[in-house]
């Protein structure tokens, strides 16, 4: 099926079976393999990408469902050279070990905090009538979806607050 | 031969003249792994494009396959090859070893009929889309005759005997010593079977130029995956060129490489074009390794004043029918404390289950979680501090060999951390501390595990420009191995980190024994010291003979290397501009490290003291880790930030190990219940709170030229344990069947009345 989706800003035309996910277009097919595939259940989100700004598990979306949307991937945000904001705290904070969920990571840090900007509230949040402040208690929770077996989870809290501290 | 005397001189990283070594750098591969632009064996870009193979895995745990029927997969759209064991090409029987010195032997894929292991891989469909061959995978029909799988531990413990050439170590007389104790515990604990859950599942791609088989996987072991891989295809070792050179986890479970890459680089064979093979998250739960369950028992007999007369630890656990690995959960409690009778041994039954195998701190995460746990009852019964029976049971030498201990902090651990942590606020008695609706309790636990030091070769080059490369056949599986690499390199040949390269994962590259076992650092980065040292004396010999340097003439023995210029007294020149003049295209030396014939007069250890605060709800039974504290003592620290960051992921794991991990066993399928991340419950952001791993400094000459230790499984060693004791001070219910989860704590709660 022919699909055309912005990738990184870069209009990309596929013509791809209806059974392939988001996540094998991008990693099988446009090469990105920066998102990656820990599970395909959508049970780590070692595959999270944003779509539309929202961050969601590429494994668990077909590929032709996102004919016109706008996907930004881990190397959509930033490159090596020129790190985007939460790729730099990952890097000074090492918030990962071997680095498989990390991509994954940082793209729903970025996802969750564009939540908290937009008002979402979470389980954690004390009083959902109020926005919610960015502490240790809401990352966690915010960032439950996003399995570590490194167990970086310390580390991603505090990359995660520093560059939501570098915003306020 | 050699000895530990010969490292004590000084050297670049003691001498530490740049401040590197202990520093706290951010990882040499990190700016690649936060932009995802380092790829992972499944991720490589081969030649041309790539075929998909999927593996089929058996759906019963012992017996014969008796039909294959592969016409419709064959038939499926874009399908390239089915095989099953009875068209795969002829590989060598499993063992063969071709040439004599290969560290690995032919490790065959879909050998035979026979199904040894639920989930063992018994099909290859390979298609030009991974969704073709997904597709066709499903219409690989395969009938077995199928026994009834012998699988249930807890009925064949009775009958398990002593594992191969091992027998029980026994000093004075555990019987009468324990008889004689004025205080006694004697109890049973037990643990489950344990999944590695690497987020990277295990994946291969290869592909061949010629007669040579090129291949990319997810490995801590470089050589054997290599020497396995060139026996099973039945080709010079040399014709096989393995890389690996980002690893999303190991663990101890990528530690032997299994039938992705067997099937990638045949398939790649047969076709002529790569392939690439990749388990899938369900398949790993069989297809791979896991950790064996444990019951152990603890005895233990003290005096009044919680001194240890007699001390015993007897594990009884399982292994694959065709295996022989166990997991060593009594051999750490040989050395952690004193008592004149002692008793320790293991006990193994073979069950139809799929392999048992290493997984982090394989031995000391199962044991500490039952001894360590057995410390704090003992404790309470004598009403001693559990802090304090632990001091009073400190042995001044190793308590079942008489060596010196080559450091020994543990005391020290658990001085710092009770203060560190406020210790001192907890309540003895269980039940005491309300936050809300929480019980809140403290627990604390010792940690040990050992330190071992393997042979191992690194090249170090300077080029043109300066730059250092290092190359070693080594593997980074999360663990810093890059870094550590650069940083040493860096103090050695005194540049800047930016003018370190550093080459790993390679079978072209100088052999190094690969990540495990906490001792990778130590191993590589001796060896790689050792090749530093070799090529700091080949420049200067070549400043001080070149008639053209103002160091011509000097004494060699005095050169000094720094900020990228090579001294002796006042004369000096760049690195990059000797380089360029006296040896254009650059200089390349080897270096090597092997153990010290005589480290084993002492014994070698990494200690440590976990500190725990944890929330019940009565009501529920559920725990919530609200912090930890580990102290740790480990040798000299190579970097401050990933050391830290493996005490504390290994800290992470022996919380879950309490909470949450644990894969029953189905006993009708031989398979194990938990088979994907839904299931088997690794711990998430939300049940983690605090933690921290604060290194105190030490430096052991004994284990090394550096005086460093590992810490990759030190902070996985009794932090489980320490959970579990939380767990008893916040609510009084102890719970000896792990994971602690909340229907087992909740009938021990309604037990006592909350
Ligand atoms: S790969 Fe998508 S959630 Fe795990
Ligand atoms: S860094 Fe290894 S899984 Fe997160």
């Amino acid at each position: 099926m022919r699909t055309t989706i912005t990738v990184n800003g870069e209009a990309r035309a596929l013509d791809i079976d209806p059974r392939t996910t988001l996540l094998d277009a991008l990693r099988e097919h446009l090469k990105l393999t920066g998102a990656k595939k820990g599970c395909d259940h959508g049970q780590c989100g070692a595959c999270t990408v944003l779509v539309n700004g929202t961050r969601i598990n590429a494994c668990l979306s077909l590929a032709v469902m996102h004919d016109g949307d706008e996907v930004t991937t881990i190397e959509g945000l930033g490159t090596p050279e020129k790190l985007h904001p939460m790729q730099q705290a990952f890097l000074s904070e090492d918030a990962y070990q071997c680095g498989y969920c990390t991509p994954g990571q940082i793209c729903s840090a970025v996802g969750m905090l564009a939540e908290v900007e937009a008002g979402l509230p979470s389980h954690a949040t004390a009083d959902v009538a109020q926005p919610a402040a960015v502490d240790g208690a809401e990352i966690r929770e915010r960032m439950s979806g996003n399995i570590c077996r490194c167990s970086a989870y310390p580390q991603i809290v505090a990359a995660i607050e520093a560059v939501a501290g570098g915003k306020a | 031969m050699s000895s530990v005397n010969d490292w004590a001189g000084p050297n670049p990283v003691k001498d530490n003249r740049s401040g590197l070594i202990g520093k706290g750098v951010d990882r040499y591969e990190g700016p690649l792994k936060v932009t995802g632009t380092a790829p992972y064996a499944y991720e490589v870009q081969p030649p041309s494009p790539p075929a998909y193979g999927v593996m089929v895995g058996a759906t019963v745990a012992t017996g014969r396959i008796t039909g294959v029927d592969i016409a419709e997969a064959e038939a499926a759209p874009g399908v390239l090859l089915v095989w099953t064991h009875r068209n795969v090409p002829a590989q060598p029987a499993k063992g063969t070893r071709k040439h004599p010195r290969s560290t690995a032997g032919s490790k065959p894929a879909l050998e035979s009929d026979r199904v040894a292991y639920f989930g063992q891989p018994v099909a290859l469909v390979v298609a030009d889309t991974l969704e073709n061959a997904t597709a066709a995978a499903r219409l690989v029909r395969l009938t077995y005759d199928a026994a009834s799988p012998d699988v249930d531990f807890a009925a064949r413990k009775a009958g398990a005997g002593q594992p191969p050439g091992e027998e029980d170590v026994e000093i004075g007389n555990f019987g009468e010593g324990f008889a004689a104790s004025a205080v006694q515990l004697d109890e049973t604990w037990t643990t489950p079977i344990q999944n590695h859950c690497q987020m990277e599942p295990c994946a291969s791609l290869a592909w061949w130029e010629g007669d040579r088989c090129i291949a990319h996987t997810s490995i801590q072991m470089v050589k054997p995956a290599q020497h396995g891989l060139a026996e099973t295809l039945g080709i010079d070792r040399d014709d096989v060129r393995l890389m690996t050179r980002y690893i999303g986890g190991g663990f101890g479970g990528k530690g032997q490489t299994y039938d992705d890459l067997t099937l990638a680089a045949l398939a790649a064979r047969a076709l002529g074009r790569p392939v690439k093979v990749a388990f899938t998250r369900q398949q790993m739960m069989h297809g791979t390794i896991h950790r064996p369950a444990t019951v152990q028992r603890v005895r233990l007999g003290a005096d009044r004043d919680g001194r240890l007369n007699a001390f015993s630890l007897m594990t009884w656990t399982h292994c694959h029918r065709d295996g022989a690995f166990t997991e060593h959960a009594s051999n750490f409690a040989r050395t952690l404390y004193a008592a004149p009778n002692r008793l320790t041994g293991h006990r193994l039954v073979k069950l139809d289950l799929p392999g048992a195998g290493p997984m982090r701190a394989p031995g000391e995460a199962s044991g500490t979680l039952s001894l360590e746990c057995a410390m704090d009852e003992l404790a309470e019964r004598l009403g001693l501090d559990p802090v304090e029976l632990r001091i009073r049971n400190e042995p001044p030498v190793d308590p079942e060999n008489g060596r010196p201990f080559s450091q020994r902090q543990l005391v020290r651990c658990l001085k710092e951390g009770a203060q560190l942590f406020g210790w001192d606020r907890r309540l003895p008695t269980p039940g005491q501390v309300r936050d809300g609706r929480w019980l809140v309790g403290y627990g604390m636990a010792a940690a040990i595990r050992g330190n071992f030091l393997l042979p191992a070769k690194c090249s170090f080059s300077v080029d043109d420009d300066g730059v250092i490369t290092v190359r070693q056949g080594m593997t980074d599986i999360g663990t810093g191995t890059y870094t550590v690499l650069a940083q040493i390199a860096a103090e050695t040949l005194g540049v800047p980190l930016g003018q370190v390269r550093v080459e790993i994962g390679d079978s072209e590259l100088p052999p190094a024994p690969g990540s495990g076992g906490q001792f990778g650092a130590a191993t590589a980065g001796s060896a790689a010291l050792m090749a530093g040292m070799n090529l700091r004396k080949a420049i200067a010999e070549l400043a001080t003979g070149d008639a053209e340097s103002p160091l011509h003439g000097g004494d060699p023995a005095k050169i000094v290397f720094q900020d990228g210029v090579v001294g002796i007294e006042n004369r000096s020149e760049t690195l990059a501009g000797l380089i360029r003049r006296a040896a254009p295209g650059g200089l390349t030396v080897e270096g090597e490290i092997r153990p010290a014939s005589d480290m084993r007069e002492w014994s070698q250890q990494t200690y440590g003291a976990h500190f725990c605060e944890v929330g019940v709800d009565p009501v529920t039974g559920e725990v919530r880790v609200r912090r930890m504290l580990g102290v740790f003592a480990a040798g000299r620290i190579i970097n401050a930030k990933t050391a830290r960051s493996q005490l504390t992921g290994g800290m992470i794991w022996g919380a879950a190990s309490a909470l949450t991990e644990g894969n029953p066993v189905d006993p009708r399928y031989g398979s194990l219940l938990g088979q994907d991340l839904a299931q088997y419950l690794v711990p998430v952001q939300a049940d983690i709170g605090e933690v921290e791993a604060i290194m105190l400094d030490e430096v052991d000459d004994k284990a090394n030229p550096m005086g460093i230790k590992g810490v990759g499984e030190l902070g996985n060693s009794g932090s489980g344990a320490a959970v579990a004791n939380a767990i008893y001070n916040a609510c009084g219910v102890r719970v000896r069947e792990y994971p602690i989860t909340p229907d087992k704590l909740l009938a021990g709660l309604i037990a006592r009345g909350l």
